[in-house]
């Protein structure tokens, strides 16, 4: 089933240390692309991963065609946020799908983001855990109440109009990402809120696709005390900037 | 305006329609059992969300899916992924 004329996606894949999951989810996106017809491009972030990440990039050029994969790694870890800068630079794409390169989040949904975005002509499509058959796998009762609390009181204090603003599975239009990056000064889950808020700000639209998120199968998944501070940190931050 | 200014003048809003009615002087006070039932509003609005919060994320933590068959058909999608990149000469 082609996709006839969806325009050019480009795939955002910051890495750190992936080097089991990246091929695999190299492999993921290029099945899925081909099979739904859609023209794509993966681009590949590395921070200068000790593991050999970019070298399994490498052997993946190799095989898929620089064309398909391109690798754009830099020196030293830097942060996600400066990761899409750096990466969206060499996009050419009409739109950017920026997704975890850790097998948490499957290539499948993003013929339904594409569908999705073309239905109501969105700005961004967001994948969702927290809406109808979305959800998580891999999560314990503690994991779950902490992501459900924190996502309540968000709604409350930030009625952002967008029900997970934490995933970081999501579709935008190449010139809105652009603006937002520009506007975007957070660090970590907040950075993902404050795209959302400031789209939100700008007026930008967005459309909401339910997700399964698979917690890390491969390498350890961690939230600390650390991470909660953090967050509710830079909750009230937006709180009382925005 | 920003959502902290929002909620401070909603807050204020609420407040002082409250104040002026449940503490207003003597002469201009409401029947007795009016005030009566007024003191305590803002205790039982705020037991009232709390009950509320609780509920809803108690219900969301209940009905959070756990997705059970995406991790089986991942792991199925995985071992097909190793499969084909092992013939296509990838050394993992």
């Amino acid at each position: 089933m082609a996709a006839g004329g969806a325009g050019k996606v480009s795939v955002l894949l910051p890495t750190y240390e992936e080097r089991h999951n990246l091929p695999l989810v190299v492999w993921l996106l290029v099945r899925t692309f081909q099979d739904s017809g859609i023209d794509f491009e993966i681009i590949i972030i590395d921070d200068g991963s000790p593991d050999g990440t970019q070298e399994v990039a490498e052997q993946l050029e190799k095989i898929y065609g620089s064309d398909k994969i391109l690798l754009r790694p830099r020196e030293k870890k830097l942060g996600l946020g400066t990761a899409y800068i750096h990466g969206m630079k060499y996009a050419s794409g009409d739109f950017i799908v920026i997704m975890d390169a850790d097998l948490s989040h499957h290539p499948k949904f993003i013929p339904e983001f594409i569908r999705k975005q073309k239905e109501g002509n969105f700005d961004i499509v967001s994948g969702t855990r927290y809406k109808g058959n979305g959800g998580v796998h891999g999560w314990d009762l503690k994991r779950k109440l902490i992501s459900r609390g924190a996502n309540f009181i968000t709604q409350v204090l930030l009625r952002p109009g967008a029900s997970d603003l934490t995933g970081s599975f999501r579709l935008y239009r190449k010139d809105v990402l652009q603006k937002l990056m520009e506007k975007c000064v957070s660090k970590g889950y907040v950075f993902q809120m404050e795209m959302i808020v400031r789209a939100r700000q700008l007026g930008y639209t967005i459309g909401e696709v339910p997700i399964s998120f698979v917690d890390r199968v491969y390498g350890e998944s961690k939230l600390g005390g650390n991470e909660i501070v953090s967050f509710l940190k830079g909750l009230l931050t937006l709180f009382a900037t925005t | 305006m920003t959502k902290l200014a929002q909620w401070l003048c909603g807050l204020a809003l609420l407040g002082s329609a409250w104040a002026a009615l449940a503490l207003s002087p003597p002469g201009l006070r409401l029947p007795a059992p009016c005030r009566q039932a007024l003191l305590p509003l803002p205790v039982y609005l705020l037991v009232a969300f709390g009950c509320y919060a609780l509920a809803t994320v108690g219900y969301r933590l209940a009905t959070f899916n756990d997705c059970e068959e995406a991790a089986a058909e991942l792991r199925e999608h995985i071992s097909a992924a190793r499969e084909d990149l092992r013939r296509r000469g990838l050394r993992f």
